[in-house]
């Protein structure tokens, strides 16, 4: 619309003075701005995508130079969707995700309601909340592992505190079992804040009156929480549901500087498996098949899931 | 303000709310000051059973985390007395300094690489961000979408074709290398947050500019960008945390010369496995920055950490 205020005063004015006032046309400069960025992203994000499809049909070792490379079809990927090594790379992958989102959006949202009450100096509990999200998730992980230690850490201590268990009595990174748990807990503990930053941003969107409306309607406040606060939450909560799905599919950092995988292979997410085959096994075209059948789970996964977003938002 | 709003929660539910909010606070600390505890304990308490709250601080692991040590004789430590209070710490272990350890140098590059790629991303997302506030751009959305859909993909399956590109190009191990690497990884959230912050200022500042005579470049940097650096300091500071603690491509892709902390840190070796205080040390060096820049940035931050779809 204003766009056209300018169209008008230029056209008013003769061409040689439009022209010194407006210098570059904006469709230059449109362009002149937007370029380096398109530029670049397609040098280091497409291109390389590009470049690991046309991988991932060969079978090629990038740690032997020199080797002959051979185009194998669709050999890799019938091998990986075959292999029931992945299947359990999923599984432990699912459990993750379901896990660390179940928590996080559980506490996350209690948090951001308890919040919302506005008691004196919530603002600055709220900062200190907060902060674990912010850090390095390879240096904070890598500490957990100390907290995590069967005789010494403070994990362990503090749970035989409370259970009265000997506290070398489990160990949380080295069992098959807890190897899963210890990883969500770490997760929950890293990212509900960014749930409840999201939950609370919703919260405070809910305008006073419709409660107000309620309260005249002598709604009960259990019946105010479902159907008003809960829907008016869900497209915040679902929308910090997809950035966490998303970051926790690619989930790499973290459970790398905790368990690397193991014990045996019961942590050892998609993103961990594809960093063994390419970087350790050196099977590039193998994990270049690998990164591209992630790449489409996650892609097609958010694309189905936006549209359910989208759906609730417009309701 | 009337005390008599049916909105505003009881005096008993504040109560209650605070009470289990700052339990959860005060839980959710423990590993960040049980980091800090932990720099500033003697190897033997940071490993003592049960864990020590009440300990003597030694900077010890902070001699440790910035100098690399040897063994010595008992004729060589006479001969040579302690020349520093950190020569004295290491002495109780028979050990002399013989020089600086990696840590500093691997600070240094992540300062670098993190700054570099911040500059460079708002730079360039500045002007994009513009472009797509104001002008008529062909596929606008296409285009912002295909910038957000690079953020989808793991960076462990970006690390092979960058790998082999890198190396290609010689890029391999350099800041250059990874200043570009994370620009590229950056520019997304640069471009979204100063989309939103700009489309926030009023276009009749820049229209009155250009009646003036401004030219559309001049209107954009006389009358624009001083009215967005708010909001280009917060997007900076989230850039700027990004690189600072990535991972991911930092381990697979650097090594000698261009390693940052991240893959650094927890690698410091002392007697026996891991030297806990140092790495400790090292952790609270490198995380402290972080949370003075979390804190000065709370009012933003949740727009920052969801890519400008919530405002608040």
């Amino acid at each position: 619309m204003s766009d056209r205020t300018i169209d008008r005063v230029a056209q008013a004015t003769p061409e040689r003075v439009a022209r010194k006032i407006r210098g570059l046309s904006d469709r230059a400069i449109a362009w002149i701005f937007i370029s380096p960025t398109i530029f670049l992203l397609l040098a280091i994000n497409i291109f390389p995508l590009i470049w690991t499809i046309q991988l991932s049909f060969t079978n090629y070792k990038a740690n032997r130079i020199g080797r002959e490379v051979k185009d194998v079809g669709l050999r890799n990927y019938e091998r990986i969707l075959t292999d029931s090594d992945t299947w359990l790379n999923m599984q432990a992958t699912a459990h993750f995700l379901f896990w660390t989102i179940f928590f996080q959006v559980l506490i996350g949202f209690t948090l951001a309601w308890l919040i919302n009450k506005k008691f004196k100096g919530n603002d600055l509990w709220t900062t200190i909340i907060v902060l674990p999200m912010m850090l390095s998730p390879a240096v904070v992980g890598n500490f957990w592992k100390f907290l995590y230690q069967p005789q010494i850490g403070l994990f362990n201590y503090i749970v035989s505190w409370f259970t009265g268990k000997d506290p070398s009595s489990f160990e949380m990174l080295g069992s098959v079992t807890l190897a899963p748990w210890a990883i969500v807990i770490v997760d929950t503990w890293m990212w509900t804040p960014f749930v409840m930053l999201i939950c609370l941003a919703g919260l405070r969107s809910i305008p006073d009156y419709i409660y107000e409306a309620a309260e005249i309607d002598r709604a009960s406040k259990l019946r105010q929480f479902f159907t008003i606060t809960i829907p008016m939450v869900l497209p915040f909560l679902m929308l910090a549901v997809l950035f966490r799905g998303i970051e926790n599919f690619k989930m790499f950092d973290l459970v790398v500087q905790l368990t690397g995988g193991g014990p045996g292979s019961v942590t050892e997410l998609t993103s961990i498996n594809l960093k063994r085959e390419a970087f350790e096994k050196w099977r590039t075209g193998y994990a270049s098949a690998y990164a591209i059948i992630l790449f489409v789970t996650v892609f097609g996964l958010a694309s189905i899931y936006v549209k359910a977003l989208n759906k609730v938002k417009q309701r | 303000m009337s005390s008599f709003s049916v909105t505003e929660p009881s005096n008993r539910s504040k109560w209650i709310a605070g009470f289990l909010v700052i339990t959860y606070a005060l839980i959710t600390m423990i590993p960040l000051v049980w980091i800090l505890l932990t720099g500033f304990k003697s190897p033997a308490d940071a490993i003592s059973y049960p864990p020590k709250v009440v300990f003597d601080p030694t900077l010890e692991g902070y001699v440790n985390l910035f100098t690399t040590r040897t063994r010595q004789t008992q004729e060589f430590l006479e001969a040579n007395p302690p020349q520093n209070w950190a020569d004295e710490i290491v002495r109780q272990y028979d050990m002399v300094i013989v020089g600086p350890s990696k840590f500093g140098e691997r600070f240094m590059n992540s300062v670098i690489i993190g700054f570099g790629s911040t500059f460079l991303s708002i730079f360039l997302g500045t002007l994009a961000a513009y472009a797509f506030s104001r002008f008529k751009v062909p596929l606008k959305d296409d285009l912002l979408f295909f910038i957000l859909s690079t953020r989808m993909m793991p960076p462990v399956a970006v690390a092979i074709p960058i790998f082999l590109m890198f190396r290609n190009l010689g890029l391999s191990d350099t800041h250059l290398g990874m200043i570009l690497l994370y620009t590229g990884v950056n520019i997304s959230l640069a471009v979204w947050l100063l989309k939103g912050f700009i489309d926030e200022i009023p276009r009749e500042y820049e229209e009155a500019a250009l009646i003036d005579g401004y030219t559309r470049f001049q209107a954009f940097y006389k009358v624009v960008l001083p009215q967005a650096a708010t909001g280009i300091a917060s997007t900076a500071i989230f850039c700027l945390i990004f690189a600072w603690n990535e991972y991911a491509f930092a381990v697979l892709l650097t090594s000698a010369n261009a390693q940052t902390a991240p893959p650094f840190i927890p690698t410091i070796i002392g007697i026996g496995g891991l030297d806990w205080p140092a790495v400790a040390a090292g952790a609270t060096i490198f995380l402290i920055p972080v949370m003075i820049f979390t804190i000065l940035m709370r009012k933003h931050l949740l727009r920052g950490i969801t890519f400008g779809a919530v405002r608040k």
